[in-house]
């Protein structure tokens, strides 16, 4: 059952009551432990950590110049995985120098069908190593490994093969228009889809003959750190992918480098912001791709079932760690009590906890500093009279969790609503015309995603059209494909990351 | 085009008299000063602020008195600009064109009156003045032409593994900030303004500080030619003192930077960061060439957006 925390604010809405009340009344059936399922590890044997990694740069793994390394964990067990190489000016420095001479003299110099072909070995690399790399992910950034094996793994594997095939065909995308790579390119990835972040970067920024210098986050740096090891193995010629980790401050040594030509951050909104300031009146390239609060539009019409399968999906996919989840849900009036109970009662459904586990639906929030975020915006719902309703799963005692939360009675001016929370917690707000739907979807200042769920094919399209989103999925959710152009409007950045829109961020055009 | 329109284009100068030689003999009519006004919303309104500037010719002859546009010009216009944008967005392409088309017309029927303007501003020569109005009717027929080709050549359709029909399309992104180029002022203000008006944004001009009068006469036309109230919004005013808060205008969605003047640029670079504005910055070498003109110019202030739809029974 849903364990509920009544705030006592007079204006709660009857929603959020009926939820309890049908919940309350709803009839169980016990089966005592019987039915439990049993666990069911996948093995982190095939992974073999090192002690401690080194930076990559210049086609090795070298230690940063400042000796200073810094411990990554997993989140789900708080244990030490390993020790990280920190990437210091220095280190940044000689990595963007190596990245520099590795296009003058080799990158630039290949034909672009050879340049394909590097791609397509480290996509088949990646792809032969998929087992052994979804069990690493999993360990360094706590999403459930039925997710890191059939999500990112495939997705990063389909970039690079979806790239490759463009190298020697930029000219067709761009008619009219002399395509030549930019240079030296500096890619700051965040640590919700650490491995598929780095494809995203990566394999476009090759594939238009541009060599990197990629910065994966403090968090985790482990899977780009293989991906390293790929380009090595793939014989990539060296300084073509270098791979800095650290936190902010190596982010911004990378950012604010001279011989740096393109900036691509995928983060918050905040730092994204810095980093534009930061880029004002240089020549730098930027693209971003930051933070969300995408509303999920679900219609009288939907087909219901499907439609509490896609919020579970929009909002509890990754722990919520996306940036184009489906955190605000708007229902239409007339459905709301039956939604909310059926979603009431699917999220008791979803398991919490190990996420090596095949069985896990929510695995460990990334780390301690984004659960206390998670909590503090909780805690600010709660104190803004919200009504909290969450899972009454059980959370493993170490490790980080937090279980699967909705809040209703949620005004459009609480932080739950505005901000973005990045976990598993959704926020439902109501409407009763369409018109009334697209404007509270817009009312805010990211522009990422949306959600619409009706079975109208007309009221789909309408709807979609209206949305002020880079990405809109129609009775589906959190769908992702190299082919299919990613990016936000207005605060959730600029430039596109798939497709043939994508490769723009990485030519020069004369 | 004929004297005859060249009297009636709202061109009063001190030269204007010329035209009358019908009044007495030997003693031209009065010349009729006319004290330019800014277009905010499909009016045309004195700034707020009740300031004037006087504008000269090259040689430093009094033309004319503009509205000095301020701050709160500014925000009027973007809020207007707002307003308007997603009715405009809405229009069918076919409608926009005709609008553009339409633009053209009544500045092809108002040539003589503004080459007599650029002639007084600029100093332009008189074959001159008339290519550079040739050059700006011919830049609103081009661009009108676009209005209906943009979304198949800016759109695709994605090949996604899963079963999807996953298609992106190109979106106006709302109200677009312009900074026009100080010279040539006129072409240089329809080469930025056409393509961002065409896709469907609405747009919020700060004119050319120096020679502002050819586009406040441009107004008269767009404010004749059906183009909805708010769609395009021009300022006269000094720069330096409404660019900032163009750049920082939390409703603005996109700038393009055409003013050329550097510490200006770098200024409005940052605040743009405020709500990560789209910042495209021209130096566009010739305004009558043809590559200044073209999809590009149209790219640059729209937004795609990638929508999946799903195949099934």
């Amino acid at each position: 059952m849903s364990t509920t925390i009544t705030t006592g604010t007079p204006e709660e809405k009857s929603a959020a009551a009926a939820v309890e009340k049908i919940a309350a009344e709803r009839p169980r059936i016990e089966f005592g432990g019987a039915w439990d399922y049993s666990p069911a590890p996948e093995s982190r044997d095939i992974v073999r950590l090192q002690k401690r990694y080194g930076l990559f740069i210049g086609g090795r793994f070298v230690p940063a110049k400042s000796g200073r390394v810094f411990s990554t964990i997993n989140p789900a067990t708080e244990e030490t995985l390993a020790e990280v190489s920190e990437g210091g000016a220095a280190d940044v420095d000689l990595a963007v120098k190596s990245a520099e001479e590795a296009y003058r003299k080799r990158w630039s110099k290949l034909k672009p069908a050879e340049r394909g072909k590097y791609i397509y070995r480290i996509a088949r690399l990646l792809q032969e190593k998929s087992r052994e790399l979804a069990v690493l992910e999993t360990l360094n950034g706590g999403k459930p490994i039925k997710e890191s094996r059939d999500v990112d793994l495939p997705l990063a594997v389909a970039h690079f093969f979806y790239h490759a095939g463009w190298a020697d065909k930029l000219e067709y995308a761009f008619p009219r228009h002399r395509v030549s790579p930019i240079g030296v390119c500096g890619q700051i990835i965040p640590w919700n889809f650490p491995l598929l972040m780095a494809a995203w970067k990566i394999a476009p920024a090759l594939a238009a003959g541009n060599t990197v210098v990629l910065k994966p986050a403090e968090t985790t740096p482990l899977t780009s750190l293989a991906l390293a090891e790929i380009c090595r193995e793939a014989d990539l010629p060296p300084g073509v992918v270098n791979v800095v980790p650290g936190a902010g401050e190596t982010g911004a040594h990378l950012v604010n480098h001279p011989r740096v030509r393109k900036i691509a951050f995928t983060g918050s909104t905040e730092v994204g912001k810095l980093i534009q300031r930061a880029l004002a009146g240089t020549d730098k390239r930027l693209t971003l791709e930051l933070g969300g609060k995408a509303a999920n539009i679900v219609f009288e019409d939907a087909a219901l079932d499907q439609a509490v399968e896609g919020i579970v999906n929009g909002i509890f996919f990754n722990q919520g760690h996306v940036c184009c989840a489906g955190s605000r849900l708007l229902v239409q009036e007339s459905i709301e009590d039956v939604l909310l109970e059926k979603l009431a009662r699917r999220i008791e459904t979803l398991r919490v906890g190990d996420p090596l586990d095949k069985n896990t639906d929510v695995g460990a929030i990334n780390s301690k500093a984004q659960l206390d975020k998670i909590r503090e915006l909780v805690a600010s719902g709660v104190e803004e009279g919200a009504r909290l309703h969450q899972s009454s799963c059980a959370l493993p005692a170490k490790g980080f969790f937090f279980p699967p939360t909705f809040f209703t009675g949620v005004a459009q001016s609480h932080r739950i609503a505005r901000e973005e929370i990045f976990g598993p917690v959704l926020a439902v707000m109501s409407f009763r015309t369409p018109d009334e739907a697209i404007e509270k979807a817009n009312n805010t200042p990211y522009g990422l995603s949306a959600g619409v769920w009706t079975d109208k094919g007309s009221k789909v399209f309408r709807i979609t059209s209206m949305m002020r989103a880079g990405v809109v999925w129609a009775n589906t959710f959190n769908k992702f494909d190299p082919a299919s152009p990613f990016g936000g409007y207005k605060e959730s950045g600029f430039g596109r990351e798939g497709g043939v829109h994508g490769l723009k961020a990485y030519v020069e055009l004369s | 085009m004929s004297r005859r329109t060249g009297g009636t284009g709202g061109t009063g100068g001190p030269d204007a008299g010329r035209a009358g030689a019908a009044g007495t003999r030997g003693n031209p009519p009065l010349e009729i000063r006319k004290t330019y006004k800014i277009w905010v919303g499909g009016e045309f309104v004195r700034s707020e602020s009740g300031r004037t500037d006087p504008i000269a010719s090259r040689k430093g002859r009094f033309l004319a008195n503009v509205s000095r546009g301020s701050r709160k010009d500014l925000r009027e216009a973007v809020r207007k600009a707002r307003a308007a944008q997603p009715g405009w967005a809405a229009k069918s392409a076919y409608l926009k064109g005709q609008i553009l088309y339409r633009m053209a017309e009544m500045l092809e029927s108002r040539a003589a009156g503004f080459e007599k303007t650029l002639g007084d501003s600029r100093g332009l020569s008189p074959a001159a003045a008339r290519q550079e109005v040739r050059a700006s009717i011919d830049r609103l027929v081009h661009y009108a032409g676009w209005s209906d080709k943009i979304t198949a050549l800016l759109g695709t359709v994605n090949p996604v593994a899963s079963s999807y029909f996953d298609f992106s399309v190109p979106e106006p992104m709302g109200v677009v900030g312009l900074v026009a180029p100080e010279e040539p002022d006129l072409i240089g203000l329809v080469s930025h303004l056409a393509p961002i008006i065409v896709s469907g944004n609405a747009a919020v001009v700060l004119l050319s500080q120096a020679h502002p009068l050819a586009s406040l006469e441009l107004a008269e036309v767009l404010a004749t030619s059906d183009l909805p109230a708010g769609i395009a919004n021009l300022i006269s005013g000094h720069k330096d003192e409404l660019a900032p808060h163009l750049a920082r205008h939390m409703d603005v969605q996109a700038i393009a930077d055409a003013g050329g003047d550097r510490a200006l640029s770098q200024g409005i670079a940052e605040d743009a960061a405020v709500n990560v504005k789209r910042v495209k910055r021209y130096a566009v070498p010739d305004y009558r060439a043809e590559s200044a003109q073209g999809l590009d110019f149209i790219e640059s202030f729209v937004e795609i957006k990638t929508t999946w739809h799903p195949i099934g029974a």
